[in-house]
């Protein structure tokens, strides 16, 4: 469950304030399949990385969970990313020098897991995106759909709650980025929280809830529509 | 995150670019080699001093007339010294535990025997000087244990001044000149070799009362004194003075033992092994602002990669410790590489150049690696805090 209340962001330009998140309040339940669309500049990746916990709110509150996170330090942010929260990013960001299966592991070495373990669990996620057979490819010699496949991967074996993809297929033509986006959607089906923010009406019509964000502004949200 | 981890991940970083890890790490790698190779000449040269030094045996006592520290005015105003005598040496055979004692004085002189005539050491000593200074007699006999104040006119040559004057005939039983007095010759020595700069086989040896005729001079340069095995030095030193003492009426002399000679040389040598093991350690420092220049550029090709890893979960401490330990890891590799170099060097001097003194000095090579890992630490500090503090959002946003 997540809920923003009331939550701003300001940046400072130069001599200028600029409002990329003005006031928000939104609520999303567990299992929710949401889009997150608007112009660029309208908010939604500062959005995005507020509720993945790697921005803070200038103010309001953000709970996740029942919990707040405004009052968490860097270490307990840094913990609750890394059990709670998957990012899926345009350009995947997968690291070149290790394998595939390397890849999908790092949350896992990072969290100090045994490397049987992360064996297990790495193939699992690898064989959910259907690629368990490439574990031991490099990024280099994968395919961009393949990438952002490895990259899903990535970001559920720690088993989060909470999936956020930023503009997943943006860097994909439209055979893989279907792929990419019934992947993401199957996962939501098991019940993973799934927030898509993406320029792509086509993408983002496919949530059941779409919110529209301009100038920083939460301008139409489906759910309060209906 | 597991040290392994961290050892597999910044050890795979490395290796991403392997041309540019191995050319910063040879730069530790040099400085490394810089150091061994210094210290090792350092440590050569020491223990080439020690043996010259040694050579003669370490239990020697060598007394030298003149205080040789300073007490202020009354030195000058009451200037009591006596010159050490034969009678002093003679005198000094008696103090327990000593062996022997050789009243010594020298000087330059030409020697003339069969038609030939050479310039050189005349050494005035003692029947004891073979056994003191282990200096073995090749032919003939040494200078026989006559009065000490009246000895017969008998010198033994040095093997050099032999094969000069004589060359193949047999020296003994003929005569010779010294500075216009004639001896017999009744031995030789054998060849003993240069101790700094002075040639012992290029000398001829006569009793020390006549060398002391020769140069005109009243009293000895040296008492030297063998003293037995085992013995205190300290005992012997004291049971010196007490006769020196009781003979002169005051401490009008100098008392050095050859420990006390090893000790300041071992020092001073102690010294420049370390200044020059100082000196090759600069070029370490510039190994270590290669790393420092590398890893800069690695923290900001890998941007990106350091925003993601916070994203997954990476505290700041980790993002530093992935740094820090490929820059020390590059600084380690480097320095094992320069360990081997080093070796290598140092092996093939001795092999080309066998008269060079080169030693390698484990305690040094143990201290560059730790030298080499402590630099790699410091040049990753900042590299590496720098990676720590960025910004996630700003640090993922790079491309």
């Amino acid at each position: 469950m997540i809920r923003l209340e009331d939550v701003c962001r300001y940046f400072d330009v130069g001599d200028e304030v600029v409002h990329a998140l003005d006031h928000v309040t939104v609520e999303i339940p567990d299992g929710e399949y949401v889009s997150i669309m608007g112009p660029s500049g309208s908010g939604k990746s500062t959005l995005l990385n507020i509720l993945g916990l790697l921005d803070t709110p200038s103010s309001g509150s953000y709970s996740l969970d029942g919990v707040n996170t405004s009052t968490m330090d860097d270490a307990e942010l840094a913990h609750v990313r890394q059990q709670k929260i998957g990012f899926v990013f345009q350009s995947f960001h997968l690291v070149p020098r290790l394998s595939a299966l390397e890849n999908v592991e790092l949350p896992m070495v990072l969290a100090g897991d045994q490397p049987t373990a992360r064996q297990e669990r790495g193939m699992a996620a690898l064989n959910r995106v259907g690629l368990g057979h490439r574990d031991d490819h490099r990024p280099s010699q994968l395919s961009g759909g393949e990438r952002q496949r490895v990259a899903i991967a990535r970001a559920i074996v720690m088993q989060p709650t909470l999936l956020l993809a930023d503009e997943p297929t943006g860097n994909l033509d439209s055979a893989s980025g279907k792929e990419v986006v019934k992947i993401m959607e199957d996962l939501n089906q098991q019940g993973l929280t799934l927030l898509v923010v993406t320029h792509d009406p086509a993408i983002g019509e496919r949530a059941r809830r779409q919110l529209k964000f301009r100038d920083g502004r939460l301008a139409e949200d489906s759910a309060r529509v209906a | 995150m597991q040290t392994r981890d961290l050892l597999r991940f910044t050890a795979v970083s490395a290796l991403s670019h392997r041309l540019r890890s191995a050319l910063t790490a040879l730069g530790i790698g040099i400085g490394v080699t810089a150091v061994v190779l210094l210290t090792s000449i350092g440590e050569g040269l020491h223990e080439f001093m020690i043996a010259e030094f040694t050579q003669f045996g370490t239990n020697i006592v060598a007394i030298n007339p003149g205080v040789q520290e300073t007490f202020g005015a009354s030195a000058a105003v009451l200037n009591t010294e006596r010159p050490l005598s034969i009678d002093d040496a003679e005198a000094l055979r008696r103090v327990p535990q000593v062996l022997g004692t050789i009243p010594a004085v020298q000087g330059n002189a030409s020697v003339e025997g069969n038609g030939r005539e050479r310039r050189v050491i005349i050494s005035g000593v003692g029947p004891d000087m073979p056994e003191i200074f282990r200096f073995k007699v090749a032919l003939g006999e040494f200078l026989p244990d006559d009065d000490p104040r009246a000895p017969r006119a008998f010198a033994v040559l040095g093997s050099k001044v032999r094969d000069e004057l004589y060359g193949d005939l047999n020296p003994l039983g003929e005569r010779i000149r010294i500075g216009g007095d004639r001896y017999r010759v009744i031995g030789v020595m054998e060849s003993k070799g240069t101790i700094l700069g002075m040639d012992l086989d290029d000398a001829v040896y006569i009793p020390a009362a006549r060398g002391l005729e020769i140069f005109n001079r009243e009293s000895l340069m040296e008492i030297d004194v063998l003293y037995a095995e085992g013995a205190s030095v300290e005992e012997v030193k004291e049971g010196i003075r007490r006769v020196l003492l009781a003979r002169h009426g005051g401490e009008d002399f100098t008392i050095t033992t050859q420990q006390q000679m090893l000790d300041v040389l071992g020092s001073v040598l102690n010294v420049v092994t370390f200044a020059v093991g100082a000196l090759g350690s600069i070029s370490l420092l510039v190994g270590g602002v290669g790393i420092f220049t590398i890893m800069t550029i690695a923290v900001r090709e890998r941007t990106f990669e350091i925003g993601l890893l916070r994203a997954l979960g990476a505290l700041r401490g980790q993002v530093r410790a992935i740094f820090i330990g490929e820059s020390i890891l590059l600084a380690g590799i480097g320095g094992l590489t320069g360990l081997l170099l080093g070796l290598l060097v140092v092996e093939s001097l001795k092999l080309l150049f066998p008269a060079m003194p080169a030693s390698y000095s484990v305690p040094y090579a143990i201290a560059a690696e730790s030298l080499a890992l402590v630099i790699g630490l410091i040049a990753g500090v900042w590299p590496a805090q720098r990676a720590a503090r960025m910004d996630p959002v700003d640090a993922l946003r790079a491309e």
